[in-house]
């Protein structure tokens, strides 16, 4: 017994080595829960970070996330994460207006969508609204009925395109705030 | 410009109309018409499917569900063979209703089958790669509502500005209208 205790008592001391950057301890298990961590280190933890709605959740409302989000119940509202990624899977069935950074679909969607980078339709979604996007991909044996914006992004732009438009460039520093320049640039592109 | 395409969703057509920097609009016709006048793909309801045709309540359903658009929307669409399945009466009206779709000059492409001996014809999802490669992935094969020649094309069309017939492989006629 007294031996065995001597072993417990050395278990605890690893727990204290985690928190390595003076952090009060925490037991390593959801890590966007922390209302207080540090704005800074957001955008990295963010692979931990996602919510799930399970299966038997029915939620009507709005939701505004700063995670990643999946849904595998039913939604119905507003569904808006800038910049985060929506998972609709396989259970899940969303009637609602989307804003994402990025949207998955392999269950039902049913309204609008707006995401800044891509959409992927994956086999057997369905999906009924109008996209707008920068890139979508839909897989053979998804349902799509709706319309399809293509919205070039800008940030990736000036990476692939500097050898082809230089002068161009100039144009906006941080700008989300032009679609007809983002059209005209699409039709650059070909 | 905004492009109308029947086929149903795919990644080469979505990719070749988008790149262009134009709207698509996507939905598969003919599924929505099995949807609301209960086709079974096999044909085995083939006579129910075409009666529940004549059945108003049943084409108002499909007018909104399939082609609840406003006037001149379109400048193009792609209706490829989905008009063959549908009857005489309904017929007439789909292809008025994309009359008011497409916006003068606007073009409608679409395909009918030559062959009067044939019973079932076969359906395909249309899948546009590049100018000059269209893929055609099989789906099913149904009874068509009629077998048009020049003559009906030209009749069904007659609203429009011009209509152009080409014959293709596979013992299709490929028609296209202007508005």
């Amino acid at each position: 017994m007294w031996n065995r205790r001597k072993e417990e008592e050395p278990a605890p001391k690893p727990t204290s080595v985690p928190p390595t950057v003076s952090e009060p301890a925490k037991e390593g298990i959801p890590m966007s829960t922390q209302p207080t961590r540090p704005l800074e280190t957001r955008t990295e933890p963010v692979r931990g970070g996602v919510a799930i709605l399970g299966k038997s959740v029915i939620l009507k409302g709005q939701i505004y996330g700063r995670e990643d989000v999946t849904i595998d119940g039913e939604v119905e509202g507003t569904v808006e994460l800038q910049e985060h990624r929506l998972t609709v899977g396989p259970t899940g069935k969303v009637v609602a207006t989307i804003k994402a950074r990025e949207i998955v679909v392999l269950g039902t969607v049913q309204g609008n969508i707006e995401t800044r980078e891509k959409i992927e339709i994956r086999k057997d979604a369905k999906v009924v609204g109008d996209i707008r996007t920068a890139r979508i991909v839909i897989e053979d044996g998804a349902y799509f009925k709706g319309g399809i914006d293509i919205v070039r992004a800008e940030a990736p732009k000036p990476a692939a395109v500097p050898a082809a438009a230089p002068k161009p460039q100039p144009v906006g520093s941080t700008g989300p705030q032009s679609p007809a320049a983002a059209a005209s640039a699409g039709d650059a592109k070909r | 410009m905004a492009i109308l395409d029947f086929a149903g969703a795919s990644q080469a057509t979505v990719s070749f109309i988008t790149n262009y920097g134009h709207r698509l609009y996507s939905d598969d016709f003919v599924r929505q018409l099995d949807r609301v006048f209960g086709s079974a793909p096999a044909g085995a309801n083939d006579a129910e499917f075409f009666e529940n045709q004549a059945n108003p309540a049943l084409v108002s359903d499909f007018f909104e569900l399939a082609l609840n658009f406003d006037d001149a929307s379109f400048d193009g669409a792609l209706v490829w063979d989905s008009l063959q399945f549908l009857s005489s009466p309904l017929l007439q009206t789909v292809v008025a209703k994309l009359h008011k779709m497409l916006r003068p000059g606007a073009s409608l492409m679409a395909l009918f089958h030559t062959d009067e001996r044939i019973e079932n014809i076969a359906t395909y999802a249309y899948r546009i790669h590049d100018k000059r490669t269209i893929q055609m992935v099989s789906r099913s094969h149904r009874k068509p509502a009629q077998i048009f020649n020049n003559r009906n094309l030209e009749k069904l069309f007659q609203d429009f500005q011009s209509v152009k017939f080409f014959l293709t492989r596979d013992r299709l006629r490929e028609v296209i209208v202007r508005r």
